[in-house]
């Protein structure tokens, strides 16, 4: 479980890492902890899935990548683990879920975002998909963004 | 964008080590000096190239709650809708998309009971009917692409 002083830390890099050579220890000296203990905190939050990485997170839209395509699948229940762990693993596939469906409207329940520079490079992306689902592939969609409305980090309320 | 900054890119992608002097230890694998890194990543952050440095969470696992939703928008209040939704500091990501459920956007709360609390804010706030997708399983989750 996180303790306040987790917590402290989280807060104190929610808006991202220090661009001070030494990251950890500005923030210690914000925090009146030491390095080293920030630096132990961190690895431990890594090692429990609080922190998924310490990593760059790109626009997508700068760096080229303009068909941003949400694929989503309507495959059989007792098939689908075995499915979304196979599409996951697609190289070009950056997040992949079990989501419920919402019938009759919505019959989807496997959903797998791509992303290409060109529509053709999408269009590509998403045939493999279908490929790999084969007959378990019982009717899909994808929905391309238009828009970005909103893109914040995750903020605790506090 | 020039090619070190495609690099930086590609490298910080992937992860960044926790140790005290971690930007000079990513410099030299780049071989380039540890200013001109610190340089690059300020200028990629304020050019919007990059939305975030640092550490990646995972709601859940911090005890919250998070959340896929999405709304059917009449054209013709699509952006009063998305003010309202959008006005929802709980509200972490929205997307304008082509289909009839053309509003999709990402709650994340500290507890489940604010999440629901939320839906129902935004149902009772748009008169819109909102299709509630937690997740029930993840697969595979790292964006990671290429520059």
């Amino acid at each position: 479980m996180l303790d306040a002083t987790d917590r402290a830390i989280i807060d104190a890099t929610q808006a991202g890492l220090p661009l001070t050579p030494e990251p950890y220890q500005a923030l210690a000296e914000a925090l009146n902890l030491s390095a080293d203990e920030v630096m132990q905190r961190i690895k431990s939050m890594q090692r429990r899935g609080v922190i998924r990485r310490i990593a760059a997170v790109p626009n997508h839209y700068k760096l080229g990548y303009r068909y941003n395509g949400m694929t989503v699948w309507d495959v059989p229940d007792e098939q689908i683990d075995v499915l979304g762990a196979r599409v996951g693993q697609l190289d070009f596939v950056s997040h992949c879920y079990h989501r419920p469906r919402h019938l009759p409207e919505w019959p989807y329940n496997l959903f797998a975002m791509v992303h290409g520079k060109t529509r053709e490079q999408a269009d590509l992306q998403i045939e493999q998909i279908a490929r790999l689902l084969g007959d378990a592939n019982r009717g899909h969609c994808v929905l391309f963004s238009t828009r970005i409305l909103k893109k914040t980090g995750f903020r605790r309320s506090a | 964008m020039d090619e070190l900054d495609t690099k930086i890119i590609n490298t910080l992608q992937l992860g960044f080590p926790v140790c005290a002097s971690p930007y000079r230890q990513v410099a030299g694998q780049l071989g380039i000096t540890e200013a001109k890194l610190l340089a690059r990543l300020e200028n990629l952050l304020a050019n919007g190239t990059l939305t975030r440095f640092g550490p990646l969470f995972h709601a859940e696992q911090m005890g919250g709650a998070l959340t896929l939703a999405a709304v059917s928008v009449p054209v013709a209040e699509f952006d009063k809708i998305a003010g309202i939704i959008n006005a929802f500091p709980e509200v972490a990501h929205n997307y304008a998309r082509e289909h009839t459920l053309n509003m999709w956007f990402v709650i994340a709360t500290e507890t489940p009971q604010q999440l629901t609390a939320t839906l129902a804010a935004i149902a009772r706030q748009t008169g819109l009917t909102v299709y509630n997708m937690p997740k029930k399983r993840e697969y595979f989750v790292n964006l990671k692409l290429e520059a």
